[in-house]
């Protein structure tokens, strides 16, 4: 069964379409870079995977069940734009927060290894208002994935991170690939991203214009594919 | 269920623990009601035995509007950082994470009303321990409503750019039956009255409409949450 | 076909209106105790009665977009909230001359009169939401929920303002006086909710046609930006 199962996808503004028959599967263990212009539906896909958004038409599936499931929910990570911690809790209240909701086992526990992880084991009981933008970057991560899910989805995430969160985003990727978690990452670093990447899916104007295995042209040159099946 | 339940608990203890630290919302709500009772004294002659008949409409005007400011802020905490977005996408249902947000509110809001009875207490001179135990019921009856109806509301707005604009305007219309009910109860039991076959249509009323509207919501609260 | 049906029940709404008319004003005797005055409540009453059939129709298509997530639903919600807001004013308007001629006040807080005036404001805050939120679909989903609120919320005003009343019993605008109408007095009153009906079917089926181009407007532009 493949990880991520997406059919006949529309998304629907009003009457215009933002995503149009949308179909592609990923399959378990790989990692999928999803490439396109702004405005492309990136962002739109993504938060549907998600579960943060109804497609107006066609079924998302994740391990085979409906993304709304509750249990489906708790083996997705999601790493979007904004931090999604809260300023006022400490980083550990929020990572054991985090942790309860996604019934891990020992809330505290993951907590603090997950501190330790991404090097924030020294100010886990300050609040976060207090925290460096990197700091809370980190803490970001953190947040994300310390449920250990199977399905990672990232929304530009190398996008404004500092070179220390950077590493700590690698090494959890890295470690998610190793363990045969699948990854989806949307993004506009091509290098980074198709340097992890084992598939490539582009799309144009809320279509899919190519998926297909990452090829070594394509990390020789990352503008290839933009080229190929972009705009025309 | 259980799990529901253990959720709901997660969310409300987060809120809890959230507003107690910063406790804007409820040094805003105290303060606004403070002045409301303050004005009221300029508008009737505060020493008057009158007072009493409109006791009921004074104090729940003062906790719905001060009331506003803590229900406001209940969903719209969530959007710095985008933690709504967190939420949303963890296991919790819309549902679940509706009534933990609820439960705190109306933890808060009881709150501050208690702190405005007994200021209201000493500014108007009504000692309003005489009929306590009915008294506290239409408290909590009522206070459930403008929670249940603010905290839903609120989830709606949450991403709209009036958003402080279109609450009361929303809200209160909704609001008429139960603040009501709680208005005429609340000035027959401060003036000594007790509870019984004539004023209990208005409990009746109240608790009528938390159980639809809490159901209502309970239902409908992820069609506001998820687009 | 759809312009057919518009003229149609345009016409058969004229005639009705007509024929009411004259009945109305020249056929009809003067009521016993009020005078020419009371041939108000031929368009009073069936301009309630228009309200809420259109209030429930709006209800119903709230319910039908949430379940089948149809925009042309929406478009019925909107439409006929808005003609029902038209014909509650209406009724909110004669209810007032009304009392103005009978007790010479324009206001009285007789309890169909205040309910219907909750009414009102409830959901005139629905359009208000409406003119807050920009993108379509999420327009229609929040607008949906706020419809079923009110619609709920509206039954549950209007018993608790009627028991209001028979506690703090005030003027009332009455259609029987002691014991029942004429026969042949409340013939008028239906024919004419009859042609309020045709008449309201006619503005919602032309604000829809209006409703529907300015999607496929919004649509053109957002492709125009997506360009």
């Amino acid at each position: 069964m493949n990880a991520i199962e997406i059919e006949g996808v529309w998304k629907y503004y009003g009457d215009f379409p933002a995503l149009r028959e949308v179909s592609f599967s990923v399959a378990a263990g790989a990692c999928l870079a999803l490439l396109g212009r702004n405005g492309a539906g990136k962002t739109t896909l993504l938060r549907i995977l998600a579960g943060l958004s109804k497609p107006g038409r066609g079924r998302v599936a994740i391990h085979g069940r409906d993304v709304r499931d509750s249990e489906t929910r708790a083996r997705i990570g999601v790493l979007g734009h904004g931090i999604a911690v809260y300023d006022e809790l400490s980083a550990l209240e929020n990572l054991t927060l985090f942790a309860q909701l996604y019934d891990v086992a020992n809330p505290r526990q993951a907590a603090h290894e997950w501190l330790e992880r991404t090097g924030l084991e020294r100010v886990g009981n300050a609040r976060v208002r207090e925290f460096s933008r990197g700091m809370r970057q980190r803490l970001a991560l953190a947040r994300a994935f310390l449920h250990e899910p199977s399905v990672l989805l990232l929304d530009e995430p190398f996008t404004s991170l500092d070179d220390r969160a950077i590493a700590v985003l690698q090494s959890v990727l890295l470690q998610a690939r190793d363990q045969g978690r699948t990854i989806v990452m949307s993004t506009h670093q091509l290098r980074e991203a198709l340097a992890l990447a084992t598939d490539v899916a582009m799309i144009q104007r809320g279509k899919i214009a190519h998926t297909g295995p990452r090829t070594q042209e394509m990390l020789d040159d990352p503008g290839w594919l933009y080229r190929t099946y972009g705009e025309g | 269920m259980a799990l529901l339940l253990r959720r709901t608990f997660l969310i409300a203890a987060k809120d809890l623990r959230a507003e107690l630290r910063t406790k804007e919302a409820i040094n805003a709500s105290l303060s606004f009601s403070l002045v409301i009772l303050l004005l009221f004294s300029f508008a009737f002659d505060p020493t008057s035995e009158e007072i009493l008949n409109f006791s009921g409409g004074l104090l729940w005007i003062v906790f719905a509007f001060a009331g506003a400011l803590i229900l406001n802020r209940s969903f719209a905490r969530e959007l710095p950082n985008d933690c709504l977005d967190a939420l949303i996408a963890s296991p919790i249902s819309s549902s679940a994470l509706y009534l933990g947000k609820a439960l705190a509110n109306v933890l808060l809001l009881l709150g501050v009303e208690i702190v405005c009875l007994c200021v209201f207490g000493i500014f108007y001179n009504i000692n309003w321990t005489v009929q306590l135990g009915p008294l506290v019921l239409v408290l909590v009856l009522g206070t459930w409503a403008l929670t249940i109806i603010g905290t839903m509301f609120s989830a709606l707005t949450v991403n709209l750019r009036l958003r402080e604009l279109m609450l009361p305007t929303l809200v209160y219309p909704m609001l008429i039956p139960p603040l009501m009910s709680a208005m005429t109860l609340t000035s027959q039991l401060l003036s000594g009255a007790p509870l019984g076959p004539e004023n209990f249509i208005w409990i009746r009323v109240l608790v009528a409409f938390d159980i639809i509207f809490t159901l209502l919501a309970f239902f409908l609260v992820d069609f506001v949450l998820v687009g | 076909m759809r312009e057919k049906v518009v003229y149609v029940l345009c016409a058969v709404a004229a005639v009705l209106l007509a024929y009411n008319l004259y009945k109305i004003f020249l056929v009809e005797p003067d009521e016993a105790s009020q005078g020419a005055i009371f041939r108000i409540i031929y368009f009073h009453v069936p301009a309630a009665f228009t309200a809420f059939t259109a209030f429930f129709a709006a209800m119903i298509a709230s319910v039908m977009y949430l379940a089948r997530k149809d925009l042309r639903y929406d478009s019925v919600a909107a439409s006929a909230t808005e003609v029902g807001l038209a014909f509650a004013a209406i009724n909110l308007v004669t209810g007032s001359i009304w009392g103005r001629i009978i007790w010479g006040i324009w206001w009285t807080w007789d309890a169909r009169l205040t309910s219907m005036l909750v009414c009102w404001i409830l959901y005139f805050a629905y359009l208000m939401l409406r003119r807050a939120i920009e993108e379509p679909t999420q327009r229609a989903r929040l607008s949906a929920v706020l419809s079923i609120f009110a619609s709920v919320d509206i039954v549950i005003v209007w018993k608790s303002i009627e028991w209001f009343r028979t506690q703090h019993p005030g003027p009332v605008l009455e259609i029987r006086n002691g014991g029942g109408m004429a026969p042949g007095m409340e013939a008028p009153l239906w024919w004419n909710y009859l042609a309020m009906a045709c008449l309201a079917t006619v503005l919602v089926l032309i604000r829809m046609r209006q409703e529907n181009l300015r999607g496929e407007i919004d649509t053109l532009r957002r492709y125009a930006h997506a360009m």
